[in-house]
This record gives structure tokens, sequence and C-alpha cells, in this order.
């Protein structure tokens, strides 16, 4: 017998559920005068730095139906590339800036509107520049355990061509699931759980 | 929102370990329903953190309302509390090093004593408690340590089966110090036969995963005449060392 490592393991994931707005929302669910406001709710001010943009994102299940009960969390860079973080070692992010924002879906449409601005590019392990996206959290009732993919954006096809993440779906055809088409300042983007067009989820 | 817990620390800015997903449940457990539709099939784009996964968001403490940890009350109308059994559950945030994370974001919410959620797709028969709204958070001490006071959540049946029902169960949202650590689980309770015949539960593979879920009654940390307590301890992946000016963190 060698020594023991004196690991702990990671508590087991449990889905959210259906009342996750509870939690995680709860002004958005009715309950109202406990927190002032929901977490996440607002992400830009008037001083923030950058590029506004919207994100209007819907999670499909297998049979195209938008889930109506999930929450979606995004985390991003400013737009000069830098993370709100203490991780962060490059310099400090812009103040007006937390980076990080939390929606409900609809409870009739699905659908989630965030408010933000464009980030910049971060680098990847080898210094090289990723394209600029938004990372993505992702659950909900049937979820056992929260999805973690990206948000990259049309109208960044050079950046995207040369991103490193991007250049290691092997299956090409299931690129364009990461990316989020631009119409006016409005990206659209569609989270498929299942089927063709299966979002490609991470493993990081 | 700025980082007071652990300021005096250098941040740590290494890759998490892998995460063992044998470990979590699978993300296709037919026995429960839902899942089959909402399940990826394909398999994941698997690659070492990026800046992308190392960083989180740090919440202050500033940001806590006085009864924000106290769900008891923090509904409540003026002099009055949540009817129920009044329990403390306290615990620490750790990593898989061991080590206790500090600044942690807790969230809570669960169904209130009779086991009915203050939620408009609820609707089991069981009345709401006008004093209870069923949400709560914290933030973790310098030692990983948190506490809230509530009452012991009721079980309820819910539609998966003819006759399902769920062991009462406090939901758990934890932020560590990147977004790759991010975790939702639940809570059990020591003692309760309904956490074995539960399909999400069940969803774990492996009984000893299943029983880190489980919180421990505790009678030493019990107020008397007011509340018991339960211990419930969560682990966050850890995180590897990185080379730091060549120079490997902590050394």
């Amino acid at each position: 017998m060698a020594q023991s490592l004196d690991r702990l393991r990671e508590s087991p994931s449990q889905t959210a559920g259906p009342y996750v707005h509870i939690g995680l929302t709860p002004n958005f669910c009715g309950i109202g005068g406990v927190y002032p406001t929901d977490l996440g709710a607002t992400m830009v001010n008037d001083k923030t730095k950058g590029e506004r943009i919207g994100l209007r994102i819907r999670v499909l299940d297998g049979t195209g139906t938008p889930l109506k009960d999930a929450l979606i969390e995004i985390w991003q860079a400013d737009a000069d590339g830098l993370y709100n973080s203490p991780a962060e070692l490059r310099g400090a992010a812009d103040p007006n800036f937390f980076g990080w924002g939390r929606c409900a879906t609809d409870m009739d449409t699905g659908l989630c509107a965030f408010e933000t601005i464009k980030p910049g590019r971060v680098p990847f392990r080898d210094g090289s520049l990723m394209a600029p996206h938004i990372t993505l959290w992702i659950v909900a009732r049937g979820i056992n355990l929260g999805l973690h993919t990206r948000l990259y954006f049309s109208d960044e096809e050079k950046a995207n061509a040369e991103d490193p993440i991007l250049a290691r779906i092997e299956h090409r055809v299931r690129v364009p699931t990461l990316i989020a088409e631009r119409t006016g300042d409005i990206y659209i983007f569609d989270v498929h759980l299942q089927g063709e067009k299966e979002t490609v989820f991470f493993d990081s | 929102m700025t980082a007071e817990s652990g300021s005096n620390r250098r941040p740590e800015t290494g890759a998490f370990f892998q995460r063992d997903r044998t470990w979590h449940p699978p993300a296709l457990t037919p026995n429960y329903k839902t899942s089959v539709l909402r399940s990826p099939q394909k398999a994941l784009l698997a690659f070492d953190n990026t800046l992308s996964e190392i960083t989180g968001p740090v919440f202050g403490h500033a940001m806590l309302g006085e009864l924000d940890a106290d769900l008891i009350h923090n509904f409540a109308r003026p002099g009055e509390s949540a009817l129920g059994e009044r329990i403390i559950v306290y615990g620490r945030v750790l990593d898989e090093r061991g080590v206790g994370v500090p600044g942690a974001l807790l969230e809570f919410w669960q169904a209130n004593a009779g086991g009915r959620y203050r939620h408009k797709k609820d609707g089991y028969l069981a009345p709401l408690d006008p004093n209870f709204g069923g949400c709560g958070r914290a933030i973790s001490g310098e030692d990983g340590g948190y506490a809230f006071r509530t009452v012991k959540p009721g079980p309820y049946p819910w539609p998966n089966g003819p006759n399902d029902w769920r062991p009462s169960h406090i939901h758990f949202s934890v932020f560590g110090h990147g977004f790759a650590q991010r975790l939702i689980t639940q809570m059990y309770f020591e003692g309760d036969p309904l956490i074995w015949q539960c399909p999400i539960v069940r969803g774990i593979p492996d009984k000893a995963a299943i029983e880190t879920l489980i919180a421990a009654l505790d009678m030493q940390a019990t107020v008397p005449f007011d509340a018991r307590a339960y211990k419930f301890d969560i682990v966050l992946r850890g995180r590897r060392a990185s080379l730091f000016e060549n120079r490997l963190e902590g050394n």
C-alpha cells in the first residue's frame, strides 16, 4: 500500500429542478422583498466600456421544444479581453463591468435576454488569442449536471477561424452550433440539447 | 462587488482537476423521465481549462442582507416566523485538496414544511406558508464555513412515476473561485428512507457518492430549546499548482 493522497471527491451534482427560480431569481418568480434585485440581472451601466450587444438565447430539447424552466449564466471578459476576477493577472478589468450575468428563460416563450458588451479576445494557454466568446452554463429540470458551452460571434469570422477551441471540433459541421447569428445589435443563439444540431458541450 | 475574503493571499491560477464524470449522475437517467429529452447524446469536447474557465466572479459580503441566511424570518411578517421544524444547516465549502474555499457564494432554495414550493408551477395540495419564501444565501468565511437557519422541508409527490416522492431536500447552488467549479446539488437528511427510492438521487451511480449528499444530524451544534443542526460539507473541484514566475505556486 502506498500513502493516501488525502483527496476529497467533488460533491455529485443534482438537477436544479423545476423551481430553480426560487433560489436564483426569486424576484423573477414573484418572491419579492427577500433580495433587492436578482443577482446578475443587470450587466452594464452607463460607464461600461465596449460595444453594447444583446443576446437572445433559447434552449431546445430533443423534440425542438424550447425549455421554459431553464436558467442560463454567462461569464465573459470585458471589452479589452480582461476578466473581472482575482485569477486575472494581466491587469485590472473595467470596474464598471462585472462580467457575469444570470437569466431565467421566459416561462411562456423560453427566451433568455442578456444585455451586455462584446468581449475582447482572451489568450489561450499558449499565448495565441482565442476568438471573442462568452461562456455559458445551463441548468434546468432534467439536466443532471450543468452544461458548459460557449457562444461565439458570427461577425468574427477571421478570429473564429483561428480559435484553438473551435479548431478542436473534429466534426466541422458542428462548429456552427457555437456561433450566434448577428441581426443588428442582437445575437441569436439556440442551444440544442439533442439531435442533428446538438450543441457542442464541453468537458473542461 | 469586490474580493474581500482571502484578499491577502496570492490568487491561485491553476487549472482545475479533471471532473470525474462517473461520480456524477450521467446526463441520461431514464428513470428520471425529464432527462430523456434533455440529455446531450454526443461526446463532450474535452480541453484543459483556459482563462475563461479558471477565472470567475467574486461576490462580496456587502451584498448580503441581514436576514439572507435566515429562511425562518426573511419572508415572514414582522414578529412572525415560518412554520415547521426549526433547523440550522452548517458546514464548509472545501475543494478536492481538502482546503477550505473562502468567499464562496451559496444560494439555497427549498419547499416549506409541508412540501410545497412558493412557485406558480407547484400545485401540490399542501398549503403555502404565508411566512415562508424558501430562498436564502450566504458567503463562506475564511475557513470555507457557512451556516443558515431554516425549517426542515417536507417530502412531496412529483409527476414522474405514478407514485414518486422526493425525499426532504434543500437545493444548493455554489460558486467557487473559478467558473469551472460552478455546481448545483441537493442536500438530503440523515435517516430519510425516501432517499433510496428517489429516481433523481438514484441517477448517481455510486452509493458512496450519494452518501456525501446526506447531511448528518449534529446534536452538539444544536441550539437547545430552539433548533436542531445538520452538518453538510460541499466539495468543489480542486486546482492544480501553476507555474507562476517560474516557481510553483506555494513554493
